[in-house]
């Protein structure tokens, strides 16, 4: 009986459900907004062009890390490890073998994602406080590291006199910070189409089981171990590519960039923004980076007070973060007539 | 004839506690099989070994005549092991719908598809409904898991496993926590599965065991007791003096 199709029923509830979890992919037009504003503040606002940059490059990491942290459900606070060595990377690459950016990001992302495949192999054994403490003691480790191998890295100095060339032999990289602003949109954009299209395939669907039930996942046949280790290695390689970017677009590399208050600083823009939600990475941000960028102004040591301030509302009263707010509140108007 | 399944002196202890005391047991193709025992026996343990939720001490396990004792668990899946838990354990946020898919799309290898919407498959989505239509479950596709009654959350929990197209499929009391007014739908479920799945059913209420099974193992404190026909296990002493000890002592 049960397993006969019921002929007699109407199929109208059916190719509904299909049909919309067929189209659940399909590009909504809310999600071109992003773009609408990184294009317009290119001529809006250009006397804060280096800013933006930053902030592009925030939200390319922090897209990295929602990958791990919001879809799969991995807690870590050693995001920045992945994206100092991109960093490193590049800025190592550019001074010893070439200037040439494009090639420079493959090396960042490569370098990042060798670090990441690797860690990844042995943290991801663990889970919960271990793992976190294990993306953390990592951290330490290759900051450490950086610092000690002072002859390659410069350690405590940086990496100085780094001299990008021309974009494709053609865009200089002006000291107005045009070029680097539409340098960096443009692999945000690339970067983004890749990350809407692995969210929504079948492994991106795969990483959210992974989070929501991994006992359900492995009781399905999932290998749970190799997905994680493969996104964990996708989102290094995107976190090196950040961390390429900044060398780029500063010229410089610092020990900062491998810091714990970076990885603390990535995770609490993506919570900000909504984590699993890809588009958390770009309000939380951005508006990290202007409120930061505003607010430090005045006074930088002030400027965390209300950093946790937010935190707090945020953990207690809006669990999904701004663009969590924004859903309930259009929900609310929906319900209305 | 080769058995569907087969444990082998299977054992496990948790600490000073043995759970399975060298369990041999074997579960015939299309078997309609339960097993019983009071709690804390050691069932579920017994399926989480098998599975390869838990890594036996000692013993072997076969699935079809091939030896799966160090396979991993999806590796038993993909030869056909599918089971259910005893306390839900599903997508709660996810759709009824996407639960399914979820299955569907791992049993056709089709889940570490990196370069195409899941969308896209559009082939796997439909036959995640056909199972949902079938089990009555297709108004509620779209609902998340969590929004559903408990006795429906459960027919997931069926529909999953379902997904799989097991050969092999254990299922740890079905109905349990489901009011009784419903579990006649679960019941139904399970007498109308197909009938070259072999199936293994823990579960408490006598009446579904004796209603379902043609087999029953009884097994207490990790050991089988005794394993017979529905009417050898009514008539067993031992088997009556294991639940009326139960009783006196609840
Ligand atoms: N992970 C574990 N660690 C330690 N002890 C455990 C573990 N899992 C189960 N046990 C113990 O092993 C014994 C068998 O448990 P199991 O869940 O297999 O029993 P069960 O027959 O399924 O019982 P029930 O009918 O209550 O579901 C119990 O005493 C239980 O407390
Ligand atoms: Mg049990």
């Amino acid at each position: 009986m049960i397993f006969k199709r019921p002929s007699s029923s109407d199929s109208a509830p059916s190719d509904s459900a299909v049909e919309q979890m067929v189209r659940s992919h399909r590009l909504r037009p809310l999600e071109l907004l992003p773009w609408i504003v990184v294009v317009g503040a290119y001529f809006v606002f250009p006397e804060y062009l280096p800013l933006g940059s930053q902030i592009l490059i925030m939200i390319l990491f922090a897209i990295s890390l929602d990958l791990i942290l919001g879809y799969a459900g991995i807690i870590t606070l050693g995001h920045s490890a992945l994206f100092g060595v991109g960093a490193y990377a590049a800025g190592i690459y550019a001074l010893h073998v070439t200037g040439e950016p494009l090639s420079g990001l493959v090396v960042a992302a490569v370098a990042a994602g060798i670090v990441g495949f690797v860690s990844g192999l042995v943290i991801l054994r663990t889970h919960g406080l271990t793992l976190l403490m294990l993306t953390l003691a990592i951290t330490f480790l290759i900051a450490e590291l950086a610092n000690k191998a002072g002859f390659i890295t410069g350690g405590a100095d940086g990496l100085q006199g780094i001299a990008m060339q021309e974009i494709f032999g053609q865009f200089r990289f002006d000291m107005f910070g045009r070029t680097a602003y539409v340098y960096s949109a443009v692999v945000l954009f690339l970067v983004w189409l890749f990350a809407r299209l692995l969210v929504h395939s079948p492994f991106g669907r795969s990483l959210t089981g992974i989070r929501e039930n991994v006992t359900r996942m492995h009781a399905i046949g999932t290998p749970v171990r190799k997905r994680l280790v493969t996104v964990y290695t996708i989102s290094a390689m995107l976190a090196g590519l950040a961390g390429g970017l900044l060398t780029h677009t500063t010229q410089f590399v610092g020990l900062s960039v491998l810091s714990f208050e970076r990885s603390g600083e990535i995770v609490i823009m993506l919570i900000l923004g909504g984590i699993g939600r890809l588009y958390g990475a770009f309000v939380g941000a951005a508006v990290y980076m202007i409120a930061q960028d505003e607010l430090a102004k005045a006074d930088p040591v002030f400027w965390y007070f209300w950093i946790g301030l937010l935190l707090v509302l945020i953990v207690m009263f809006a669990r999904g973060g701004i663009l969590g707010l924004v859903d309930q509140a259009l929900r609310l108007v929906r319900r209305k007539p | 004839m080769i058995p569907a399944l087969e444990t082998i002196g299977l054992k496990k202890s948790f600490g000073a506690l043995p759970v399975a005391n060298d369990i041999n047991f074997r579960l015939a193709p299309g078997a309609r099989h339960a097993l019983i025992g009071p709690n804390g026996a050691g069932k579920t343990t017994f399926i989480n070994l098998i599975t390869g939720r838990l890594e036996p001490s000692a013993g072997e396990i076969k699935l079809g005549g091939a030896e799966i004792t160090r396979l991993s668990q999806s590796g038993r899946v993909k030869r056909g092991l599918g089971r259910t838990f005893q306390i839900n354990t599903l997508f709660k946020g996810l759709s009824v719908l996407e639960n399914v898919t979820m299955a569907v799309s791992e049993r056709h290898g089709a889940g570490g598809d990196m370069f195409r919407f899941a969308g896209s498959r559009r082939d796997l989505v439909e036959e995640a409904y056909d199972l949902l239509e079938r089990l009555r479950l297709g108004n509620d596709a779209l609902l998340p898991v969590k929004e559903l009654p408990y006795g429906k959350q459960r027919l997931v929990e069926i529909a999953i496993a379902l997904g799989l197209r097991p050969s092999v499929l254990l299922l740890d009391e079905p109905a349990a926590g489901v009011p009784s007014a419903e579990t006649e739908i679960i019941l139904n479920v399970i007498e109308n599965l197909p009938g070259d799945i072999a199936v293994l059913i823990i579960e408490h209420d006598m009446d579904l065991v004796f209603r379902f099974a043609k087999k029953i193992t009884v097994l207490v404190q990790g050991a089988v007791l005794v394993e017979g026909t529905p009417a050898e296990i009514a008539a067993d002493a031992r088997v009556r003096e294991v639940y009326l000890g139960e009783h006196s002592h609840g």
